[in-house]
């Protein structure tokens, strides 16, 4: 069986090179790729394409990778927890393309699908449209979307074996899934690195095909944006 | 006038038994702290989670937990996870059965707008335009007239719309209107103490108002 399995970031991550079209899953902090950021902010690649629902925050996530001017375009549904992005984008530096965030989802599952396009409800009448086909099915208008894929995917994981096979915890799935799918080198870090036969194949989420480079990841932050609590009276 | 928990506590009474619901940021949020005792609904949260159980004690905090408004969750019993394609395929394929969000301005042709001011602010849409181009059944939960003074019930949206003919219902500090397509906004409540003339004088929009208007009972 060819190896996946890599020591660290770095050493998985080596190949990526300036002007990578990169997915990066997670939904605000959750589940995101914290040592494959890291990586990228220290190999110093540049004018990257940021494929990711979200731009993490001034100082975490993809935070990081703007603030130090390493990404030329971010392609997300939603970036308002992030100032620096917001300056960036209104003084012009960065290139942003939002997306309706189930429309981000479909583009990318489409990317890993073999799927080049397909209609959608969504934004029909709005300037998301601007450009786009429209077609109507059963009275209703519908946008031509086509599909996402990237030459990087990094998708993080709770646990993951030797063939590449990952699950996820919680809603710490959400986007990664489909990223791992649609890059042409998908990289999965993991919290927990199992020998093959730990993980029950009923339970896998993402199989082993779609992920070519595995490593166990260390030192996991998992910041939390808002805490919030009830608080009973014990 | 309602506070926004008032807001909150009066779309709660539009739940019903076996509802799957989908709650904005905000004050559509806090509608789930009112849903009424004798009857059970599903929250989904569009980042991968259908049945939102309430906020974590410190103990149970988990950063893996986290409802779309990125704050710390539990999971409720009969809940289950999934990723962002399939909770956008429950959307899209209507099987949301109440969709509460938030707006910057509503017409009265049912249009909204909710994301975005040009050359201002530019947060994106999130999930809001699939939710609202596939929901058959959306509440716009916000306050009458914005931080100027001016109304969020308008003939025409004047922001970048997130989408088009499709609130059904809206749900302000001072009224609960719907939207009859073709004829524009019905004021259906008054807030406690709200006259009609008020809440005239803040919808923009073309509204019916019959000369009996009840007050919300909440």
């Amino acid at each position: 069986m060819i190896n996946k399995i890599y020591a660290d970031a770095r050493t998985a991550l080596s190949d990526v090179y300036d002007g990578s079209i990169i997915m990066l899953g997670g939904f605000g902090l959750c589940g995101i790729p914290e040592n494959g950021i890291t990586a990228l902010l220290e190999m110093k690649v540049k004018n990257l394409t940021c494929i990711s629902n979200n731009a993490g925050i001034d100082n975490f996530g993809i935070g990081v990778l703007l603030k130090s001017r390493q990404v030329k375009k971010m392609i997300s549904s939603y970036v308002g927890e992030n100032e620096e992005f917001e300056r960036q984008l209104l003084a012009g530096e960065l290139e942003v393309e939002l997306i309706p965030q189930g429309t981000l989802a479909e583009r990318i599952r489409a990317g890993g699908a073999g799927i080049p396009a397909f209609y959608t409800p969504a934004g029909f009448g709005t300037e998301v449209a601007r450009g786009k086909e429209i077609r109507s099915f059963d009275g209703k208008n519908y946008l031509l979307e086509n599909w996402l894929k990237a030459d990087f995917s990094l998708v993080k994981a709770w646990k993951g074996d030797e063939a590449g096979n990952l699950i996820y915890h919680g809603t710490a799935r959400n986007f990664n899934p489909m990223m791992a799918t649609a890059g042409k080198i998908t990289i999965a870090e993991v919290e927990e690195l199992v020998p093959l036969g730990s993980l029950g194949p009923e339970e896998i989420h993402t199989p082993g095909i779609y992920v070519q480079r595995v490593f166990q990841g260390k030192n996991y932050e998992k910041r939390i944006e808002q805490r919030t609590i009830t608080v009973t009276n014990q | 006038m309602l506070d926004k928990n008032g807001i909150a506590r009066r779309i709660a009474q539009e739940l019903r038994d076996g509802y799957y619901v989908n709650l904005g940021i905000g004050i559509p949020t806090l509608v789930a702290n009112f849903i009424p005792e004798n009857i059970q609904v599903v929250l989904q949260s569009e980042n991968g989670l259908l049945g939102i159980g309430p906020f974590p004690v410190e103990s149970e905090v988990d950063a893996d937990l986290i409802n779309a408004g990125k704050q710390t969750i539990t999971m409720a019993l009969g809940s289950s996870l999934f990723d962002s394609a399939e909770s956008f395929a429950m959307i899209r394929g209507g099987h949301i059965d109440l969709t509460i969000l938030g707006a910057m301005e509503v017409s009265e042709t049912g249009d909204i707008a909710s994301w975005k001011i040009p050359g201002k602010m530019v947060k994106g849409m999130g999930g809001a335009m699939d939710l609202v181009a596939s929901a058959s059944n959306i509440i716009v939960a916000m306050q009458h007239v914005n931080k100027q003074g001016q109304s969020k019930l308008l003939q025409q949206c004047t922001l970048p719309l997130t989408g088009i003919k499709c609130v059904r219902k809206i749900v302000t500090e001072l009224a609960v209107i719907d939207i009859l397509p073709g004829i524009g906004f019905r004021l259906l409540e008054r807030a406690p103490g709200v006259s009609v003339d008020e809440i005239r004088n803040a919808t923009q929009g073309h509204m019916l108002a019959d000369d009996d208007i009840p007050e919300m009972n909440i």
